[in-house]
């Protein structure tokens, strides 16, 4: 088996998903099945192949660094779970 | 006004600009074919008010002699695409009652071109699944059933809501999107056209982003011009994504009809795989000999990583999706669910708001990208991913397209292979190269398996060639003439 329970609950931790003890064990038997069927790449030789991140082969293009939208606070809180007097409100982040 | 809902695009586009019926009309049509179809959960936001206000409005530019080229014409739209002030969920709780602020660039260039919006299509949870069970709203159900048969079979995933939409006449046709087969595949499932173009070929801006090095925006349709017309309203270049390519939008409906004599056709002899129906093998060897018939040259070409694109993307695809889904912490805008902390609110949140499979792929996709593994497995699926897109260049120095099976089944039924996250990952064997090597695809109908349900070729071509694929599309379509439709069981 590739990854065990406590694999399971550091990457969970890591994905910031709250992940029940009980079902650390039957997540990590689901994604060792996933992770020992991908385990097949290793017959490919890629010995000094580039690796290929995007399939568009152009430089990224720039634009000037100058405003184009925004001003409308209302529209981007609108959305919001909680938001008051023009900010979000989110939990307490320094104790 | 029932018979304005079967009408391909074109007729209707036509029907439209002689005056023999108006937009208004021709919504209300569909308004009422979705309000009878509510079994197949195709839909799960209906704006029949918007619809019926964007079709006065088209009605009045066409009096006024501001006919744009798909005036009047009502569509479906995947749910994975943003529309301003209509609820936008990409099928996940995370999402539910977000109304975006904005429109994303494909849709908007619909409607620049005078398209009606019907509502937002049903899929897998951000476009993760073959099968539209991942949809926190349920899976859509394909009107197609084994004949005489009353189980409900999916209609493939992800855009299952679009194809669904189009097979059952629910709209003219429908925006959809393609990461590893989302397109292609339920086309293949449900007898209409889909095709993945060119990646960049479609700005991405405003669409829910899955895997952004593989997502792509494409239409399905009832016929291979109908989806020609629809690519070339939504593509062109769009400065508001950087990896929109600016190239200059063919046109593509010109493509269709015309004579596909001297092309060559390569036949990729990996795609033969083990345990592949018999049904679908004949259908390919159908489709080689449509093909030659119609002057085509057939050539055997070899593509040797085929079989690692799957594994490669289950990499790849994770790992970007661990990443762009790190936005859903509940801050901004989404499901909030508070804990004791910030961290204890983030992971209630999360855990709340995603299904199974997102969540499954996102671990994934984070342990691939942790310290101590992201050697092993995201460099080397990486490298893999370019032995897999020289494959395809070196056919291109012997062929002008390729042509496979799009699927390696029919439709199955919904909970077949729900509980096997590897074999529902298979459906996308023969699709999910192209998205590695962005290539365009596009799946036609090519006929029906033993016990009625439809089956689709693919064909495959360079880049930025979707030209080559309208044209061998059409003469796919012309030869088989698929015209079965399923019986309205719904």
């Amino acid at each position: 088996m590739a990854i065990d329970a406590a694999t399971v609950r550091k990457v969970a931790r890591l994905a910031r998903i709250a992940e029940p003890e009980e079902k650390l064990e039957p997540l990590a038997k689901e994604l060792s099945g996933i992770l020992d069927w991908i385990e097949q790449l290793n017959e490919v030789d890629t010995d000094g192949v580039e690796p290929m991140t995007t399939s568009v082969h152009t430089h990224l293009p720039m634009r000037d660094d100058v405003v184009t939208d925004g001003g409308d606070p209302a529209r981007v809180l609108g959305n919001a779970p909680k938001s008051e007097k023009g900010f979000y409100v989110v939990p307490k982040v320094v104790e | 006004m029932s018979d304005l809902t079967g009408l391909t695009l074109k007729a209707a586009l036509d029907g439209l600009a002689k005056g023999d019926f108006s937009s208004e009309e021709i919504t209300t049509a569909h308004l009422g074919a979705i309000e009878q179809s509510r079994a197949l959960n195709a839909y799960v936001v209906e704006t029949p008010d918007r619809a019926v206000e964007m079709a006065r409005a088209s009605d009045a530019r066409r009096a006024r002699g501001e006919a744009g080229p798909l005036e009047g014409a009502p569509l479906g739209i995947k749910d994975l695409f943003c529309t301003e002030g209509v609820e936008s969920t990409a099928g996940s709780m995370i999402l539910r009652g977000f109304k975006p602020a904005y429109e994303s660039t494909v849709t908007s260039q619909l409607w620049r071109d005078g398209a009606v919006m019907l509502g937002k299509l049903n899929m897998d949870e951000f476009a993760m699944g073959s099968s539209n069970e991942t949809s926190a709203w349920g899976p859509v159900a394909n009107p197609w059933r084994i004949e005489g048969g009353n189980r409900n079979l999916t209609p493939g995933g992800s855009s299952g809501g679009s194809a669904a939409a189009v097979a059952a006449d629910l709209c003219l046709g429908a925006t959809a999107t393609d990461t590893g087969g989302s397109i292609r595949q339920p086309a293949a499932f449900t007898g209409t056209v889909g095709i993945k173009p060119t990646y960049g070929r479609c700005s991405r801006w405003g669409i829910v982003a899955f895997a952004s090095s593989l997502d792509q925006a494409g239409p399905m349709a009832r016929s291979v011009e109908d989806a020609a017309i629809l690519l070339k309203s939504m593509s062109g270049h769009d400065p508001k994504d950087s990896t929109s390519l600016p190239v200059e939008v063919p046109d593509f409906p010109s493509f269709c009809g015309k004579s596909v004599k001297g092309l060559r056709v390569g036949i990729p002899k990996e795609y033969r795989v083990d345990g592949m129906p018999a049904e679908i093998e004949a259908l390919w060897e159908q489709g080689i000999a449509w093909l030659k018939e119609a002057g085509c040259e057939i050539v055997e070409v070899s593509l040797p990583h085929t079989k690692y694109a799957l594994p490669a993307y289950y990499i790849i695809a994770p790992a970007e999706a661990s990443s762009n889904l790190a936005r859903y912490d509940g801050m901004r805008y989404g499901l909030r669910v508070d804990g004791a902390n910030l961290t204890d609110t983030y992971e209630k949140s999360r855990a709340e708001g995603f299904g199974a499979e997102v969540k499954r792929r996102i671990l994934i996709g984070t342990y691939v990208l942790s310290a101590g593994y992201y050697d092993a497995y995201y460099l080397k699926a990486l490298k893999v991913r370019r032995r897999i897109a020289d494959d395809f260049d070196r056919a291109w120095e012997k062929v002008d397209a390729l042509l496979t099976p799009t699927a390696p089944s029919a439709a199955f039924a919904l909970g077949e292979k729900s509980d096997d996250p590897v074999a529902m990952y298979l459906n996308d064997i023969f699709t999910v190269t192209v998205n590695l090597a962005g290539l365009p695809g596009m799946s036609v109908p090519a006929g029906r398996d033993a016990q009625g349900l439809p089956l689709g070729l693919q064909l495959i071509g360079r880049n930025l060639d979707e030209g080559t694929l309208f044209s061998l599309g059409s003469a796919i379509e012309k030869a088989a003439d698929f015209r079965a439709k399923p019986s309205k069981w719904w």
